[in-house]
């Protein structure tokens, strides 16, 4: 038997494709998915039926059109559609620039299944629960460590609900020294993550954004023209999604504290500055961390996650309720916070995720995550410099200089000699079982692509990436249809969007589906 | 900081010292201390970070973290009566088994392309929630129901150019919290008064509130403290007279048995996933979702994604992609780019739609009966206690109710603390969200009670008040 | 079975390849025939069609005789339905004129035409910003947004328009440059109107982004901003362009499209005002001005406005101008600063620095102004 060629340069990968009808389509009525206790003779006995006290207007009339399909079909069903999904754990996965989708430890998720973390009600007797709070009050611990921040929240439920978050905390700090009609403005970057702007835009706030400079800086001269007596706060990513660092933060944040406002670091680009650089050293009161980006915790196909809230001393009080404390040896829910925002989720967040990041960080110590922080630099720059190399690739800004942990390049090059675009290109790197993300929009930067390495790649798995490109983008100058024409080795080919903005025509659930395509 | 502590650790392949030579020469640069040169000095942290020391290995932090967890005392342990937003019940294997899958649980935001498999089954439970509340539309889920709720608020906002929404009396204070916190300043929130005796809206109060400023009147079935408000179709006509919204939060573990409130009007229905295949997890569980008819006004009002089916360019294949995906606010432009999305709780709406998959329509019912059959006879068997009132409201109730102590002379509190030291995990404590109600705790009764369970709680109420 | 228009600049481009700038104006054209150059539009026309012919059982192809579009058309095998013909041995402007107005009256889904600026400039007085178009470029000139980069670019947008793929519409300007000052090389464009273009929408995946506006609301919010907080007895200037027309029409005011047009207390003062008539207010009431950058190049004054001109400028005052503009526009300018040409150099550098330039309702770019 032949070897499997480990020398091609690329993989010869074909993703599953079961050819799944929809859920629905599976149902054969009578079957039984799973069966519901019965209430014991006694209990009918006493209360008969149950369902017949419903008042006449309160019951439902006919049972939901829910399919009826049996246990081993609904498994088969969902497991060959995971299959059809291409999680991290499957791939090298470096294409989906700012998630940070490094390794997801198997073993937290272990410790996370345990029913000692599962089968907690979260409204239990403090007694009861020592042992997650213990590991909550901790991993806050750690944070403030790694931060430099006073205090920790885990209730928001992502980065962009921690931004959401921060922009409630700024405006009832205003409104506690009498200033909250007067500062109606919050600064922010281009490259900063959008929710950066849309977030503090649902608290009701003005939004002034900052381009960059030639070298990809935040532009400081429009910067100070920007910071005014209205300035609430300053919203800021750094490094920006560009993987440039701003090295004047410490000016920026400065000039926003003299004039009155707060500082609000979006962290969700950490990765990179691990035990290097702190939120509290750059001047900033609070600033968030993403659990499932930075510390490991899986993304979950969009959550859930954890935005781990940090703040500085004087905006303790404001922080939503509760927060974990620790008196005589005990920990519990502390709700004296008299300045506080009160509450942005049930309960205390998303514990088990805080469970993860503490086993992720409790794996590393401080010399680990130093370590993941300058090896997840090493990988990008090494993947900069290689990618680099090909004639229909760039990257604009502060030319030969280092990025921290990601890269946003741009193909114009490669697309104005081929015509093929970054968006063509998306769908034929999944023709090797790999991602590939462009950029938030607008794209700022023509034709991007967005890569973080993490530090989970190997040096071969980086390797195996960069001749994966470097192949497709021979094929664009080379052969642009099978480009144009990709996914070939996909569950499915291009999908035609056009009823997706049609309300005659878009089809949101199976029920609308069926109604609209209808043949009459 | 001196590198040197790790090498060779399993999460960090690179931190093999030859390959990390070879790389690093390849970028012109000596040591790792000569990367990260965009930092200025100034910025740099320079001693090492004060944190514990790490495990050494995966068997000693596995050993740790499980000392620790098993600090805790679980509901498998203790009886538990605790609702409130978070209830247990069966979580089917097959749930577990695919929410813990490696390509659900480790995708993230991937195209069509890479991700059949996450957009089809995001589009099947949307398709399944819609089924189960009878509407047209249903969101990639938010945080959780509060969050949905509020989302809700302000879409009926943006629609209808309103400032302030009604709220129902009996609403969950911590539900209240979050609401009023995302919609300060945009949206007012102002309770509406309940009937003492039934639990039910004071319809009067809510007409006097009404105006053409309100967006919304939001109300719950089942209530937050358990009761069936069946006045909806009154409160939804009430509410559309005056050019507003009907909201509706359910508890999607209901319809199986209890009329969609769209069948009473409602416009928008919001509630929580968690009873539907979700762990408890300490409250991390929690997975909103809103539902809405197939109308413009509404579809171009939700933030969140809405997953849609269509053709590919081969006959016989389905996609999938984003309906809307350039949403604009006709509505309201001057609230701008609706709200914001980010990582919510996806692969709990995919857990959920196993667990309705598994259900079916016959198992959605069968469990409504269950629990209406296991409440009422809680309450029936605890209203035999001295003092004891099964049930506060004289309203029917579903799941939950609020058990009123008044008449025994003892606190919640105090009685709660009995029941812990005999395994079991009292309701929760209204005297402080509700002080109007005094001595009162809010229970929940599910299918994972067996009369046993129910009886054991009954006798233990008895023993301590009794004596 | 689907309609589609086509018309050709058959000497469009002509010029180019003999170093003339264009080829406006009979004389010119024999210049450059002289001058030894040959069509450009047919073979651009023929690299634009090909990309249809996977379509082609499906369309009718709407156009004029000749070297107008017919012989393209049935040279690459279409159906064709010819509405017009030229009485001229060599067609002129009017011929593109009164060939597109046919085309449109005929009922088209799209009308492709092929040429410069000057051709997109006919179009625009005969058919208005009404009919949905496509440019292939063949001209010297190609300053209007209103062309694909390249022909088979414009090929690849029409199929995906007739197959019915997500597209979106976008108004864009028709500029032009004055030909005497172009030969001379010196760029002077002028806005001539807004022709309604298809804009591929097909990168729009990626989605973790909230999602933002399309063009036409984020000018509606823009809009908004503005008529929300508008003073009183204030004179509002508001100077060409479509999304400066927004205001006026979230204002339910009459409007001129290329002139200036002044507000006070939410009703129109008067309609395409002079330079004499702005002074006039400009002397008499506080005022401020509204601004819009051209597309591409970024000029705020100087390019389609004299009227608005260097003292009037000063009288209003710097703190007292306010520029409106969609992301997009923005973007296009990859960084360039907003220009601003008032032919008083004093005034252009006053106004030098930076603004906060008004993208959406509640939404600023801080943005640099330098002197054109």
């Amino acid at each position: 038997m032949k070897r499997i060629n480990r020398e091609h340069k690329v993989r010869n990968f074909h993703q599953a494709k079961w050819d799944e009808p929809i859920i629905f389509e599976l149902s054969n009525k009578g079957e039984r998915g799973i069966l519901v206790p019965e209430a014991e003779g006694e209990i009918v006995k006493a209360v008969g039926d149950g369902v017949s006290k419903i008042p006449e207007s309160m019951k439902r009339e006919s049972l939901p059109n829910l399919p009826e399909i049996n246990q081993k079909r609904v498994l088969m069903h969902y497991l060959r559609l995971s299959q059809e999904t291409l999680g991290a754990d499957l791939n090298i996965e470096i294409g989906q620039g700012t998630c940070t989708m490094k390794y997801n430890p198997k073993i937290n998720e272990y410790i996370a299944r345990m029913p000692e973390m599962t089968e907690l009600h979260p409204l239990q007797d403090e007694s009861t629960v020592q042992g997650i709070l213990e590991i909550m009050y901790k991993t806050d611990l750690c944070m403030r460590e790694i931060s430099g921040m006073d205090q920790f929240s885990f209730q928001p439920g992502g980065g962009s609900h921690a931004i959401l978050t921060m922009a409630s905390i700024v405006r009832k700090y205003h409104r506690e020294y009498g200033e909250e009609e007067q500062r109606d403005e919050i600064i922010t970057t281009v490259y900063s993550h959008p929710s950066d702007a849309a977030a503090p835009a649902t608290k009701g706030y003005k939004i002034i954004t900052i381009m960059p400079d030639r070298e990809g800086y935040p532009d400081y001269e429009a910067f100070k023209n920007a910071v005014s007596e209205r300035t609430a706060a300053f919203f800021v990513a750094n490094p920006e999604d560009t993987g440039v660092f701003n090295p004047r933060i410490k000016e920026f944040t400065d000039l926003v504290r003299k004039a009155g406002g707060l500082n609000c670091y979006d962290q969700a680009n950490a990765n990179g500055l691990l035990g290097v650089t702190r939120a509290k050293e750059a001047g900033f009161d609070m600033c968030f961390f993403n659990l499932h980006k930075t510390f490991s915790t899986p993304h979950g196909c969009g959550g859930p996650g954890g935005g781990a809230l940090g703040v500085v001393k004087e905006l303790i009080d404001y922080l939503p309720k509760p927060i974990i404390g620790l008196k005589d040896g005990k920990y519990f829910l502390d709700y004296d916070l008299d300045k506080s925002i009160e509450k942005v989720r049930l309960f205390n967040g998303v514990p088990q995720t805080v469970l993860k990041a503490y086993a992720w960080i409790m794996s590393l110590g401080a010399e680990g995550l130093y370590e993941a922080a300058k090896v997840a630099v090493l990988n990008n720059n090494y993947l900069f410099k290689k990618l680099l190399e090909h004639k229909g690739v760039d990257a604009p800004y502060i030319r030969g200089k280092q990025r921290i942990e990601q890269v946003r390049y741009t193909l114009e090059k490669l697309t104005e000699d081929t015509g093929i675009t970054t968006g063509d290109i998306a769908r034929r790197v999944m023709d090797f079982g790999m991602h590939y993300w462009t950029s938030h929009h607008p794209y700022y930067v023509p034709e991007p692509i967005t890569l973080e390495p993490t530090e989970t790649p190997s040096k071969e798995d980086l390797d195996e990436y960069i001749s994966t490109l470097h192949h497709i983008f021979d094929e664009a100058y080379e052969k642009p249809e099978i480009i144009k024409n990709a996914p070939h080795r996909s569950t499915i080919h291009q999908v035609d969007e056009s009823s997706f903005d049609d309300p005659e025509k878009w089809a949101p659930t199976w029920r609308v589906y069926l109604k609209k395509t209808k043949k009459d | 900081m001196a590198i040197g502590g790790y090498k060779n650790h399993p999460y960090i392949p690179n931190s093999v010292e030859e390959v990390q030579k070879e790389m690093l020469k390849e970028l012109g640069l000596e040591s790792l201390e000569d990367l990260h040169e965009g930092v200025p000095e100034e910025l740099k942290f320079k001693s090492k970070m004060n944190l514990p020391e790490p495990y050494k290995s995966e068997y000693e932090l596995k050993r740790a973290m499980e000392r620790t967890l098993r600090k805790n005392k679980t509901c498998k342990d203790y009886i538990n009566f605790l609702g409130a937003g978070c209830w247990q019940h069966y979580v089917p294997a097959i749930c577990d088994e695919i929410s813990g899958r490696s390509e659900f649980l480790t995708a993230y935001a991937g195209e069509p392309y890479n991700d059949h498999g996450r957009f089809q089954s995001l589009f099947e439970y949307e398709s399944l929630v819609a089924e189960l509340v009878d509407m047209d539309v249903a969101n990639v889920p938010t945080f959780d129901w509060p969050q949905a709720a509020a989302t809700s608020i302000r879409m009926a906002a943006r629609i209808t150019n309103g400032k302030e929404a009604l709220v129902i009396g009996t609403i969950d204070r911590q539900k209240l919290l979050i609401i009023k916190n995302y919609c300060d300043p945009v949206v007012e929130i102002k309770l509406i008064d309940y009937d003492e005796e039934t639990g039910k809206m004071d319809l009067e109060d809510l007409k006097a509130k009404i105006s053409d400023n309100t967006a919304a009147v939001y109300f719950e079935n089942p209530s937050f403290l358990g009761f069936i408000e069946d006045q909806g179709q009154k409160i939804s006509d009430i509410a559309h007279n005056a050019g507003a919204i009907s909201i509706v939060g359910i508890d999607p573990s209901s319809l199986g048995v209890l009329a969609p409130p769209r069948h009473y009007g409602a416009d928008i229905i919001c509630g929580d996933l968690q009873p539907l295949g979700i762990h408890m997890n300490y409250g991390g569980g929690q997975s909103g979702f809103i539902s809405t008819r197939d109308e413009e006004k509404f579809v171009m009002e939700f933030p969140s994604r809405l997953f849609g089916v269509a053709p590919t360019t081969v006959e016989g294949e389905y996609g999938f992609g984003d309906i809307a995906y350039e949403r604009t606010s006709f509505g309201n432009l001057r609230e701008k780019g609706k709200e914001f999305v980010g990582t919510q709780t996806a692969l709990w709406g995919i857990t959920a739609g196993v667990y309705l998959s598994l259900m079916g329509p016959i198992g959605m019912y069968e469990l409504g009966k269950n629990i209406m059959q296991k409440s009422q006879y809680a309450i029936k068997e605890l209203n035999r206690i001295k003092g004891v009132k099964g049930s506060k409201f004289n309203s029917i109730n579903f799941k939950e109710f609020v058990v009123d102590f008044n008449g025994t002379g003892k606190t919640i509190e105090e009685i709660n603390k009995e029941l812990l030291k005999k395994g079991i995990f009292g309701g929760k404590d209204l005297s402080k969200d509700f002080p109007e109600l005094g001595q009162c705790g809010l229970y929940c009764v599910t299918e994972i009670h067996l009369k046993e369970d129910i009886d054991k709680l009954v006798d233990s109420i008895k023993e301590i008040i009794e004596g | 079975m689907k309609k589609i228009g086509l018309i050709v600049n058959p000497i469009a481009g002509m010029g180019g390849k003999v170093g003339l700038k264009g080829t406006d104006g009979i004389h010119i054209l024999n210049k450059a025939v002289r001058l030894g150059a040959t069509p450009e539009a047919p073979a651009k026309t023929l690299k634009a069609l090909k990309k249809l012919l996977p379509v082609r059982d499906r369309l009718v192809i709407v156009t004029c005789s000749g070297n107008m579009g017919q012989e393209e058309a049935e040279n690459m095998g279409f159906r064709t339905n010819i509405v017009y013909s030229s009485k001229e041995p060599i067609t002129n402007s009017n011929d593109t004129k009164l060939g597109a107005k046919k085309i449109e009256e005929e009922g088209v889904d799209l009308l492709i035409f092929v040429g410069g600026d000057g051709t997109a400039r006919d179009l625009y007085e005969s058919v208005g910003n009404k009919q949905l178009v496509l440019g292939i470029p063949a001209g010297v000139k190609i300053h209007s947004p209103v062309y694909a980069n390249t022909p088979e670019k414009a090929g690849e947008l029409a199929l995906l328009y007739v197959t019915g793929k997500n597209m979106v519409v976008r108004e864009e300007e028709v500029v032009d440059i004055d030909e005497e000052a172009f030969r001379k090389d010196m760029v002077r464009t002028q806005l001539y109107g807004y022709l309604k273009v298809p804009v591929d929408k097909k990168f729009m995946q990626n989605k973790k982004a909230p999602t933002p506006l399309n063009e036409e609301t984020t000018q509606k919010a823009i809009a908004l901003d503005i008529v929300d907080h508008m003073d009183k007895d204030t004179c509002y200037i508001i100077g060409p362009g479509t999304t400066t027309r927004a205001i006026m029409q979230a204002l339910s005011l009459p409007y001129t499209l290329l002139g200036v047009d002044v507000v006070m207390n939410r009703k129109l003062i008067k309609k395409d005002v002079s330079e004499r008539d702005l002074l006039n207010y400009v002397n008499q009431y506080p005022s401020k001005l509204i601004l819009t950058p051209t597309g591409g190049q970024g000029y705020l004054l100087g390019r389609g406005n004299q009227q608005i001109s260097g003292e009037v400028v000063k009288k209003i005052g710097k703190e007292n101008i306010i520029i409106v503009s969609t992301n997009s526009k923005i973007i296009e300018l990859r960084g360039k600063p907003l220009l601003v040409y008032t032919g008083d150099e004093k005034v252009d550098q006053m106004l030098k620095g930076y603004y906060r330039v008004k993208v959406g309702y509640g939404m600023e770019m801080m943005y640099g102004v330098e002197t054109g």
